[in-house]
């Protein structure tokens, strides 16, 4: 049992009601809405007559679809389809009185950078939205989590899902992270470890001493992940990070407000002797940049270590690990250092913030994208777009050849024009390297963090960044 | 706007009876292999609809077709009319796009066995009526074997003794409580169920410190 964490406070909380299925029904206080899993829910709310109870605590904005070009941005927008998604958004929160940012508002985004970015996901919340990254808002101490086309239908008709309650694994991790290693790493790293079902039945609370150095944009990254090792939600106990990070944000409580907030923010926090479902501990101090070779974000390996031969594996993944070697071409024994790229894709919901963009900038300086490459940088948001033109890191970016876009989920799963082409090789900083993810079916893609982007973009294949010199 | 003093009922009432889902009887459909995720079940070009029509074209849509665009033996083009789709380890992982089990659904999947279950995809199903049922990695072997062997074979799942029986034998299979419970008892179709609640929801909001007293 979970008595005395964040994740069972806040549950109980939240909780509403038993349901005659043995499950609970939880409210919902803040409801992330995107333009993919939402005209469905609103067309049968309007048939059934049904209006949204709590509008204020539902918040959207476009993200899949949009281009990222911004001769593309004009409306109509080209793609009839994007288009109809794109206006049955807006009649829809037009009509419910939910606030949207939309294209012509400068704090569109991906849903997952704009609610943090403007205080909207705080700490003790329950978070949901049609998107299985939600896991992403953890990092708050928030229970959060993606869920289905019907449950978004339930959120807007009730501000509630029927849900299990799931066990409790802590993440315990020991040591500190080496220069060039970041939490993408460390979350790679912990998926390898345990699989991408192992989180299944569980959520994450991720701690120990590595965790406690992320920064908030570090943590971010790490929850965001937490689905790709099956765990629905994984969190972050809130700390001074969390409430520095915070302060000042736009939706945030202000002055004694804040300070009033931030004692039940730490009465949240997961007690000193509270029980756990499980523990795992996870040495990271010799972690290195970690980089996949597969097609699940499960299989990686440290940049210098032998991608493992089949035969070596475990029995039950020893088939999926041949199709996926020969689907990516890696050559089981070699390191995937040296292996070719031909596309740099550098945002997403796991790696599109400020501190991302500066982390590649550094190491992009006086640096040029290699010939043989293509390279995509796209900001998670409009707001990190202008934060980092303010700081004069377009110009780095543009100077070694990047392309400089405008914010939306982009080549992470190819919903725009924003795709890789035939078996192109793509080093990208996103969260899936599924067969077809990136929009091309024999398309390959090796998950890194930004860093490690920024250097295989200069070098044409991967690198381990810590071997190229960098001014922090 | 909210709802409080609108004309909008803030309850409604569904009949729970026609929406039982018992028992799931048909033929098979075997997708072999573990982890495939939703990427694969529908890709996400797939995703530019503001409706679910039409979505059965689109299951399983790479996978059905060979590099030069013509359809291949995936099982998905073998068994057209099976009901049962009987997959491994961790399916529908990844993405929690409802369009998954959307367009299995619209294909003509009314039940799923399988090793194991992603929880957003497991509660899509449900969501959607589908029963879910996970069984021994050599159950699901023996029953993939058969339905191959003999494609035209009947199947039948029943949701409320956790059974599959086929080839004259029944073997066990479980599923998930509260997707069960709310199967067999019709209440799968949620909205109803969570605004008939709807004093004790605002109570509980109201007790919440980040909402505003309303």
């Amino acid at each position: 049992m979970s008595a005395g964490t964040l994740y069972d406070k806040v549950w109980d909380q939240h909780k509403v009601a038993d349901l005659p299925n043995g499950q609970d029904q939880l409210f919902i206080g803040l409801h992330l809405i995107h333009e993919v899993t939402s005209p469905q829910p609103f067309s049968e709310l309007r048939e059934r007559g049904i209006e949204v109870p709590y509008p204020e605590r539902n918040v959207a904005t476009v993200d899949h679809i949009v281009p990222t070009q911004s001769e593309g941005r004009e409306r109509p927008l080209a793609d009839e389809s994007a288009e109809g998604m794109l206006t049955a958004l807006e009649r829809n929160t037009d009509e419910s009185d939910i606030q949207f940012y939309g294209l012509d508002s400068e704090k569109q985004g991906i849903t997952h950078v704009v609610a943090p970015e403007l205080g909207l996901t705080q700490p003790g919340m329950t978070v949901v939205c049609g998107d299985s990254h939600t896991a992403t808002h953890g990092a708050f101490g928030s229970i959060a989590f993606g869920i289905g086309t019907s449950q978004v239908r339930d959120v807007l008709a009730s501000q509630c899902v029927a849900a299990d309650k799931a066990d409790v694994r802590r993440i315990e991790t020991e040591g500190r992270l080496g220069p060039g290693v970041h939490s993408k790493d460390l979350i790679l790293k912990i998926i390898a470890e345990l699989g991408v079902d192992g989180g299944v039945g569980y959520v994450y609370e991720y701690g120990g001493e590595a965790i406690r150095d992320l920064s908030m944009e570090e943590r971010l990254a790490v929850c965001n992940m937490s689905i790709e090792g099956g765990a629905r939600a994984g969190y972050i106990n809130p700390d001074e990070t969390t409430y520095e990070f915070l302060r000042g944000r736009e939706f945030a409580p202000e002055g004694e407000a804040f300070e009033e907030r931030k004692a039940y923010w730490e009465s949240i926090r997961s007690d000193s002797d509270a029980d756990y479902d499980d523990v795992v501990h996870l040495d990271v101090s010799d972690l290195e940049p970690m980089v996949t070779w597969g097609t699940n974000p499960g299989q990686a390996v440290g940049v210098s270590d032998p991608v493992p031969a089949p035969a070596e594996l475990p029995e039950g993944k020893r088939e999926a690990a041949r199709t996926a070697q020969d689907h990516t071409g890696v050559e089981p024994g070699e390191p995937m250092a040296g292996y070719d790229i031909d596309v740099a894709f550098l945002g997403t919901c796991t790696n599109g913030r400020v501190s991302d963009f500066r982390e590649a900038a550094a190491v992009l300086e006086g640096r040029e994208v290699h010939d043989d490459v293509r390279a995509l940088a796209v900001p998670g948001s409009q707001t990190v777009k202008s934060k980092l033109e303010a700081e004069g890191i377009d110009e780095v970016f543009r100077e070694a050849g990047f392309d400089w876009r405008e914010a939306g989920c982009s080549m992470c799963l190819a919903m725009n024009d924003d795709s890789l082409e035939g078996d192109e090789r793509c080093a990208s900083s996103s969260n899936r390297n599924y067969v077809g993810r990136q929009g091309s079916k024999d398309g390959r893609t090796v998950l890194m963090s930004p860093a490690m982007v920024a250097a295989a973009a200069v070098a044409g294949e991967v690198t381990d960044v810590r071997e190229m010199e960098v001014d922090a | 706007m909210s709802g409080e003093g609108s004309e909008s009922p803030r309850t409604d009432d569904v009949g729970v009876e026609e929406m039982k889902v018992r028992r799931v009887a048909g033929t098979g459909v075997p997708v072999r292999g573990d982890d495939i995720d939703t990427d694969q079940i529908i890709p996400a070009r797939f995703l530019k609809t503001t409706t679910w029509e039409g979505l059965d074209e689109y299951a399983f849509y790479d996978a059905r077709r060979d590099d030069d665009g013509e359809r291949n033996d995936h099982p998905f083009n073998e068994y057209k009319g099976a009901n049962v789709l009987v997959v491994n380890d961790n399916f529908g992982c990844g993405s929690s796009r409802e369009h998954a089990p959307r367009a299995l659904a619209r294909w003509g999947v009314e039940a799923i066995v399988g090793e194991s279950f992603a929880e957003i995809f497991a509660d899509n199903c449900k969501s959607l009526g589908i029963p879910a049922a996970t069984a021994e990695p050599e159950t699901v072997a023996e029953l993939q074997d058969f339905i191959e062997a003999t494609p035209d074979a009947g199947i039948e799942l029943d949701v409320d003794a956790e059974t599959v029986t086929y080839d004259g034998k029944t073997v066990d299979v479980d599923i998930d409580e509260a997707m069960r419970g709310a199967l067999v008892q019709g209440i799968w179709d949620t909205v109803a169920l969570l605004r008939s609640k709807m004093d004790a929801i605002d109570g509980t909001a109201a007790d919440l410190p980040y909402v505003e007293s309303r």
